[in-house]
């Protein structure tokens, strides 16, 4: 840092941008780790189902098993295109 | 019997060998009877970090498959009592590295040391899932960027599954960090992950800090492991980090960049 830097607000550090994408991949693959073993195969199933319809992307169907009391919530997030055609 | 402690990463080159042989070398000292054994099957590299690499005969999987007993494969210190070293094979065979062996042999050297530190390999293939199989806690050294972070969290997820403690009904075993390569000017420019980052991220106890240190390099080149060269700011910090393995609490040192005065803010690089 010279003369000039040191009047300059100084700038963010690429490290706060490292937690953030450590974050989100860390907490995406925990929870994949602690799902139920047959997790994987039926979002690609899903997957295939939901493309006999609309063209989605690889990363359409996100799903997610969350623990409430004795009660396992599966969470099923289905993204669709911004104008689906609909291939009938 | 022994206490078996594996040092483990998922990712290669962060310092697992080098920590091992600190840690091992730092129990010897204070008096426990330690045994360091190299998992890496086809890549030994232990024997060089501890400066024992000509006196290799016979090695793990020589004494797995009865080529040798314990004793004649072991090597003894120069430097240290209490302290020995058994080398990883250089055989190509992956499967070398057998369930009931591995057991065999650590259940015989549990009954003769005090401290069992398991060297393990990269990544999550045989040779790692065996070194950490049979241990009663873990040290995870993980370097503060990216993908060593995953790859530790990734680690943490099968110690958390894949250990016998857990497999006979057990809770999984303690595992505490060990950030190595850290470099506190870097932390405060905003250019590396600082500890509360990567403690928050992977929320585990921290064993231990050790910067970016040339005194590393000087440690494997000579072959004597970094904990004994008490004059390096590494050798401290491994020095503290096996006394807190110990029980001992110390605060941490190296950890924050020297204070520069208004001169050197001004023209310093």
């Amino acid at each position: 840092m010279g003369i000039f830097d040191y009047f300059r607000q100084p700038k963010k550090g690429s490290a706060g941008v490292a937690k953030e994408r450590l974050q989100i991949i860390v907490a995406r693959e925990r929870a994949a780790r602690s799902g139920p073993d047959y997790l994987p195969a039926m979002q690609q199933e899903l997957l295939q189902v939901i493309r006999k319809y609309v063209e989605v992307d690889d990363d359409a169907v996100q799903m997610n098993v969350d623990r409430e009391g004795d009660c396992e919530v599966l969470e099923l997030n289905i993204t669709l295109p911004d104008h689906e055609e609909s291939r009938g | 019997m022994a206490r078996i402690v594996v040092v483990t990463s998922g990712k290669g080159g962060v310092g697992k060998t080098t920590t091992s042989a600190a840690i091992a070398t730092g129990l010897a000292l204070r008096g426990h009877r330690t045994a360091v054994i190299d998992f890496d099957v086809g890549l030994r590299n232990l024997d060089l970090i501890m400066g024992c690499e000509r006196r290799v005969v016979y090695d793990f999987v020589n004494v797995i498959n009865g080529d040798a007993n314990l004793k004649q494969a072991l090597i003894r210190d120069k430097r240290v009592d209490n302290l020995h070293i058994l080398p990883a094979s250089q055989t190509r065979d992956k499967d070398a590295l057998t369930e009931d062996g591995v057991e065999r042999v650590l259940g015989e050297m549990a009954e003769e040391f005090d401290y069992i530190v398991c060297d393990s390999p990269a990544g999550i293939e045989r040779g790692a899932l065996m070194a950490a199989y049979h241990a009663d806690e873990a040290i995870v050294v993980t370097n503060p960027e990216v993908s060593s972070v995953r790859d530790s969290d990734r680690i943490l997820g099968i110690l958390a599954s894949k250990t016998r403690q857990v497999e006979q009904g057990g809770d999984p075993i303690p595992g505490r960090l060990l950030l190595t390569r850290y470099s506190p000017e870097r932390v405060e420019r905003g250019e590396m992950l600082s500890i509360e980052d990567v403690g928050e991220i992977l929320a585990i106890d921290l064993l231990g800090v050790i910067p970016e240190s040339q005194a590393v390099l000087n440690a494997s080149n000579a072959g004597q492991p970094v904990v004994m060269d008490m004059e390096s700011d590494a050798g401290q910090a491994y020095d503290d980090a096996v006394a807190r393995f110990l029980g001992e609490s110390r605060p941490l040192r190296f950890v924050d960049a020297p204070k520069r005065g208004l001169f050197g803010r001004l023209f310093g690089g």
